[in-house]
């Protein structure tokens, strides 16, 4: 088997606040190997959002390693470039010029006008942006406001793309559409994905592995699948696929399991 | 935007024409008795009276709060003589004033004009240094948090001081009369600023934090891409209190320094007696001021549009 491009190895994470210490990742453990579709799923405050916000750089861990290609990650950079939930667009520039910002940044010293240009354009292109280039954020819909975040976060060509919930601010026909466009880039350009979502039919249809968080504190790796669905997808046939149904099934009831520990928990006076 | 009038939302003309394409099926012929038409009609109408009625108002109002206020003036000012002028005295008395702000007969027997713009070519270079140093100086301590904590304290209690206060100071230091009223324009309007450009910088949103930390933006870059555009409303929040007490200091400072500006002249018609002349170097300070404030605000607007939509 190859060596993994991104390896978690025994994370836990503290956060302190006002001398109150609450430990929110508890011995993570993960391997992403290159090309893979990661999908992170649990129940809201689990630390999801914490162990992604590790990969990228922006939380440091407190015991344990994060590496990127055998390197240990402090501090965020493009080769891990984020998609935030809120789409994160700079409202006073264009769509094109958000964009630009990234990739002159990094090719900007190295590459001539017309090269930065291109780059800005085919990225915009894969999102099928390109006729919304000269408009500013507040003037597009928040579906194309996150084609835009995606755009820009892939023409950094990162080794691995770190999705935080890119698509639970949107409408469901909005959402089925940027998924489809998710699954074609991956297909496409063999991308190395990790994804946040609370979203188990989104889960399922995009990873080639889902991974389960326990609930928090001290929330941990609590199952993996695999979903050995071929590619491409299809979502309406997937709810005839056997193995899709079995996934879901899975993990649905993994959440549930998870949901009533929390329900039961004496509340702290 | 005390002056803004709110815009009421007419029907305008576009709604009745596309309506009654769609609604009646032979609209050409809709009959005056079409009762849709009818209705139609009468919405253009009261559309149409509607914003007329509130174009007017927004010119008449003034109009007549002015003519009221004139009036009171002239018939208090014409029961006390011998107090101030009354505005028909003010008219006879300081005509060439009024009328002729070019004139120029050497010294500082000048139009208002020219000592208006004395006076503003001072705050132009008072507010314009302030505004330099107050935006860098506001990022900083909006950035550094040991540099608020050591410096807010003393900001806030400087800002408490009133320009004047200033005046004696600067004289001192400097010994000349230009560079104190600079100095004195300088250190009345770079507070607001400070303090406001630094809780624009505070409040930048962690979004646009992190998409620079994952982009790895240098300082430089992060200033001109990131924090000024994102600070933008706040620093002209700032440069708008701030333009305004700069043209308070100037006139203030001028009374007290002489030579030429529109605060020196007040002070000498006071000495010669003139008080037609002085209420209608008043109405030019106030005008003036006016203008200022507007100028900053529409620029703002200008500068920042789009940074707050999101």
């Amino acid at each position: 088997m190859q060596k993994p491009i991104l390896s978690l190895e025994n994370i836990y994470v503290d956060f302190e606040r006002d001398g109150v210490i609450s430990h929110v990742l508890d011995n993570v453990s993960l391997s992403v190997h290159t090309g893979e579709f990661i999908s992170i799923i649990g129940h809201s405050g689990c630390g999801k959002s914490t162990l992604l916000n590790v990969v990228a750089g922006l939380v440091p861990v407190t015991m344990g390693a994060a590496l990127l290609e055998n390197k240990e990650i402090n501090g965020p950079g493009p080769e891990r470039a984020v998609v935030f939930q809120n789409h994160s667009l700079l409202p006073w520039m264009t769509v094109y010029e958000n964009v630009k910002l990234a990739v002159n940044k990094l090719y900007g010293h190295s590459e001539s006008m017309k090269k930065v240009h291109e780059r800005v354009m085919n990225n915009l292109d894969l999102v099928k942006m390109t006729h919304a280039r000269d408009k500013r954020p507040g003037e597009i819909s928040g579906g194309m406001k996150q084609r835009v975040g995606i755009a820009r976060a892939l023409s950094m060509e990162p080794k691995v793309l770190l999705l935080d919930e890119p698509f639970g601010a949107l409408d469901a026909l909005t959402r089925g559409h940027l998924q489809d466009t998710v699954m074609e880039l991956h297909d496409r350009i063999k991308a190395t994905v990790l994804m946040i979502t609370h979203d188990v039919d989104e889960a399922v249809l995009l990873a080639d592995r889902v991974v389960m968080m326990s609930n928090g504190p001290k929330a941990t790796i609590g199952k993996i699948v695999d979903v050995t669905s071929p590619r491409p997808r299809v979502r309406r046939e997937l709810y005839n696929d056997r193995s899709f149904m079995g996934c879901r099934q899975e993990i649905v009831s993994f959440l549930e399991e998870h949901d009533r520990v929390v329900k039961f928990e004496p509340v702290p006076v | 935007m005390a002056f803004d009038t709110p815009k009421l939302v007419t029907g305008e003309a576009s709604v009745p024409e596309t309506h009654t394409k769609e609604a009646s099926p032979v609209p050409a012929r809709a009959t005056p008795r079409d009762p849709i038409a009818l209705a139609q009609q009468k919405q253009i109408n009261a559309a149409k009276l509607r914003k007329f009625a509130d174009k007017v108002s927004t010119w008449l109002m003034p109009a007549l709060t002015i003519a009221a206020f004139l009036l009171i003036w002239e018939v208090i000012a014409n029961a006390f003589p011998g107090g101030l002028p009354a505005p028909s005295m003010v008219l006879m008395e300081s005509q060439e004033l009024i009328f002729n702000p070019f004139y120029d007969r050497g010294g500082v027997d000048k139009g208002l004009f020219w000592h208006v713009m004395t006076s503003l070519s001072r705050v132009g270079i008072g507010f314009g240094l302030a505004a330099i140093a107050g935006v860098l100086l506001g990022a900083f301590i909006g950035t550094v948090d040991l540099a608020r904590k050591g410096l807010d304290p003393i900001f806030q209690v400087f800002r408490t001081v009133p320009p004047l206060a200033w005046l004696p100071i600067s004289l001192a230091a400097l010994r000349e009369a230009e560079p104190s009223a600079l100095f004195v324009i300088f250190i009345t309007s770079i507070w607001p600023i400070v303090i406001n450009t630094a809780v624009g910088v505070r409040n930048i949103p962690q979004d646009y934090l992190n998409v620079a930390k994952v982009l790895r933006l240098h300082p430089v870059e992060f200033f001109f891409q990131i924090m000024l555009p994102a600070a933008t409303p706040h620093i002209f929040t700032g440069l708008r209190i701030g333009v305004g007490m700069s043209w308070l200091a100037i006139v203030a400072s001028e009374m007290l320094l002489g030579g030429v500006g529109i605060g020196f002249f007040i002070w000498d018609q006071y000495n010669s007696s003139r008080m037609s002349d002085i209420i209608v170097a008043l109405m030019w300070v106030g005008m003036v001021g006016f203008i200022l404030d507007r100028l900053v605000a529409m620029l703002g607007q200008y500068v920042s549009r789009g940074t707050t939509a999101d």
